[in-house]
């Protein structure tokens, strides 16, 4: 067990590590230097004035040392949780990320639990109910097909812009200040449900549709044969189907993570939310790649500590993995 | 005669048509009697097997009757059939190696299953420990996962729990099929065990190699492509099988066969038919050497010698010389 957690966390640091230099590296090795960038915002005339002002800048994004000095500097900084100063906001970018990311972590967090738990049960009770199926099947597959930004579109399009239930774009009312209020806290949720809603759909039709078909599977297996032969209930052999769905569905929900953290960033764009992925699209257009840096150094984080989370429960329920580690077992 | 099997039919249904893999069989089975059921892959003697127990999807009850212990066993009504599942009747199935729940105890599996059909797991438990002993399991196998186990462990697992609750007919398919020959006679002699202990009554022991039953079985069933072909106590069907198929299935065995120089061994030529429309008149006939005209009509199933039953006109036709002969010389003298 101890050396199964070891070998884990072994593999998510070295993982953190390349993930951490290459989102370091990415904008280090594009053409284009920051601080040309970030003067070119301004309207400098003088040529003196550029070259004072070009150093002065450069030893504030620490541009002005070599690469290697600049990567262990860079480090050092995610070690302190420091990432250099945002062009955007004219702000430390903890700062800005740390505003953005309440609305991801609202969006994501409900979206992903919700869309997983209810797609397991709706999908495992489709498998047994004919009538259910034919409903479950063919939305689900329309749901997992869509591409985010065609769904919040849509979505946008008939319940904000056409039926106006929900307000089409942005986290609140700007009228109103952020604040722990019911009229903000309402507001809110008004804002935020079409933007979960797309999240949630896509994830629920693929959910589901998995479910059902392992469902599916599990039910023609051998030990549930077996048990139905010798008279077991269907209640029994059902459990014992759908617990040993989930494992997949578990593992598969490892694997999602990335594609739905990427929907979400698209569907953030699409509402105007503000939230990482709408940030993301704002230090792209900025090219502000200090906030940039930060956020994907945010989301790395973030991914990591849900696929850990994810790995312990999959020990937990699975006894082949739980008894393979301790290398006691043939 | 605790199993009485009248005429029964079981089809499967496809999208080409009824596959008529059990076409009206008829025959019985003492009690404490091992029956042995023996014929190529593909004769129907799984579907045999499995339809006296569950008849799963596809498969139909399509005529004949089933007694156990002198009552009719529902076997095409799957409501009224739950109750004698595991308490009367009873499988070790083809595929007993997987047939247990992966990711459950097996004790916990064991438990969940009697508790779905109504038996106080601990009131059994002592005599499930005893069991799971007697054939040969570490006594922590209840407490294991089933793949901490051999296959060979796995299938004597579920040997034990499928006769936990002591059925009158067990129906074992192809237990012994993937095992060495060591293992093999092993297994045999725990179905004798089981026997003799009371465990069953009647058991049925599905098999495609007829050198494990000559050790175990009391009798006998050959089956081919749906059909009975002959029955009669180990030793005669052995010794003296009457029926071309029964004859060619031992000639294809080296260690029972009495021929050991014809080895290396070959199998039957040919292949059973396709029970989807199976030949008319005797199914085994295009493969038959000894095939006559009146083998275009179907060859009756008959009891020739006393406890010897044979479908093939040829063997009714050799009875019938072998009867006539000493009155012919008695009628020369
Ligand atoms: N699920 C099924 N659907 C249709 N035909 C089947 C099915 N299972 C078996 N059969 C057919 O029934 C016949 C008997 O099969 P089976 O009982 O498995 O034979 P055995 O156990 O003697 O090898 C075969 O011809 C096989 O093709
Ligand atoms: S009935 Fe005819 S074809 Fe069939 S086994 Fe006997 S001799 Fe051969
Ligand atoms: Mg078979």
């Amino acid at each position: 067990m101890r050396r199964y957690f070891f070998k884990k966390i072994v593999t998510y640091i070295v993982t953190f590590f390349v993930a951490t230099t290459i989102d370091w590296a990415i904008p280090h090795l594009m053409p284009g230097n920051p601080v040309e960038i970030y003067l070119g915002r301004f309207n400098i005339s003088s040529n003196t004035q550029y070259l004072a002002l070009q150093k002065t800048i450069s030893e504030a994004f620490g541009v002005n040392v070599p690469l290697w000095r600049q990567y262990l500097d860079f480090w050092n900084g995610v070690l302190h949780w420091n990432f250099g100063v945002s062009f955007y906001a004219t702000a430390p970018v903890t700062h800005v990320i740390a505003q953005a990311v309440p609305y991801t972590l609202a969006l994501l967090i409900p979206a992903i639990v919700l869309s997983y738990v209810l797609g397991n049960r709706i999908g495992a009770m489709a498998a047994r109910r004919k009538v259910l199926d034919n409903v479950v099947l063919p939305i689900g597959y329309l749901f997992q097909a869509a591409p985010f930004a065609w769904l919040a579109l849509a979505l946008s399009y008939f319940l904000a812009v056409r039926l106006r239930w929900f307000p089409p774009s942005l986290g609140s009312d700007p009228g109103i200040g952020v604040g722990w209020n019911w009229a903000f806290i309402w507001s809110a949720i008004r804002h935020w449900f079409l933007p979960f809603l797309s999240v949630f759909l896509v994830s629920f039709g693929g959910w589901a549709i998995g479910m059902r078909n392992l469902v599916i599977y599990e039910l023609e297996t051998d030990y549930a044969r077996y048990l139905r032969s010798l008279g077991a209930s269907q209640r029994l052999v059902r459990r014992y189907a759908y617990r040993n769905a989930v494992l997949p569905q578990l593992s598969g929900l490892a694997l999602a993570l990335g594609v739905v953290v990427g929907g979400n960033i698209v569907t953030e764009v699409v509402f105007q939310y503000p939230g990482l992925g709408h940030l993301i699209f704002l230090a792209i257009s900025d090219e502000d790649f200090f906030l940039l840096q930060g956020i994907f150094l945010f989301i790395i984080i973030g991914v990591l500590v849900a696929n850990f989370i994810i790995d312990i429960a999959y020990v937990l329920i699975d006894p082949r993995t739980r008894l393979s580690m301790t290398g006691a077992t043939a | 005669m605790s199993v009485k099997i009248d005429n029964l039919q079981i089809y499967y249904t496809t999208l080409r048509g009824e596959v008529k893999a059990v076409d009206g069989v008829t025959f019985s089975i003492g009690d404490g009697e091992i029956m042995g059921l023996a014929g190529e892959s593909g004769c129907g003697k799984s579907t045999l097997g499995n339809g006296l127990i569950y008849l799963e999807g596809r498969m139909r009850h399509a005529g004949g009757h089933v007694t156990l212990d002198g009552k009719e066993l529902p076997i095409g009504d799957a409501k009224a059939m739950e109750q004698h599942r595991l308490r009367s009747v009873s499988i070790i199935p083809q595929y007993a190696m997987s047939a247990l729940n992966p990711t459950r105890k097996i004790g916990r599996m064991t438990a969940d299953l009697l508790k779905s059909r109504g038996v106080d797991y601990k009131s059994v438990l002592e005599e499930f420990r005893r069991r799971v002993a007697l054939v040969g399991l570490p006594a922590d196998v209840l407490e294991r996962y089933p793949f901490e186990l051999s296959g060979g462990m796995r299938q004597r697992a579920t040997m034990v729990i499928s006769t936990l609750l002591n059925p009158s007919l067990l129906i074992g398919d192809e237990v012994t099929s993937a095992l060495d020959v060591s293992t093999q006679r092993a297994v045999g002699e725990m179905f004798m065990e089981f026997r003799d202990r009371g465990y069953v009554k009647s058991t049925i022991v599905i098999t495609h190699d007829l050198s494990i039953l000559a050790q175990i079985a009391d009798t006998i069933l050959i089956m081919y492509a749906g059909k009975l072909a002959e029955k009669a106590d180990a030793q005669t069907i052995v010794n003296n099988p009457l029926h071309p198929y029964t004859q060619q299935l031992l000639a294809s065995l080296p260690e029972v066969g009495l021929r050991y120089d014809e080895a290396p061994l070959v199998g039957i030529p040919g292949r059973p038919p396709s029970l989807l429309d199976p030949p008319k008149g005797c199914r085994f006939r295009d493969r038959c050497p000894v095939a006559f005209e009146q083998c275009t009509a179907e060859p009756p199933f008959v009891e020739l010698h006393p406890g010897h039953q044979v479908a093939c006109w040829k063997a009714i036709q050799d009875a019938q010389s072998f009867n006539e002969e000493p009155a012919a010389q008695g009628a020369g003298r």
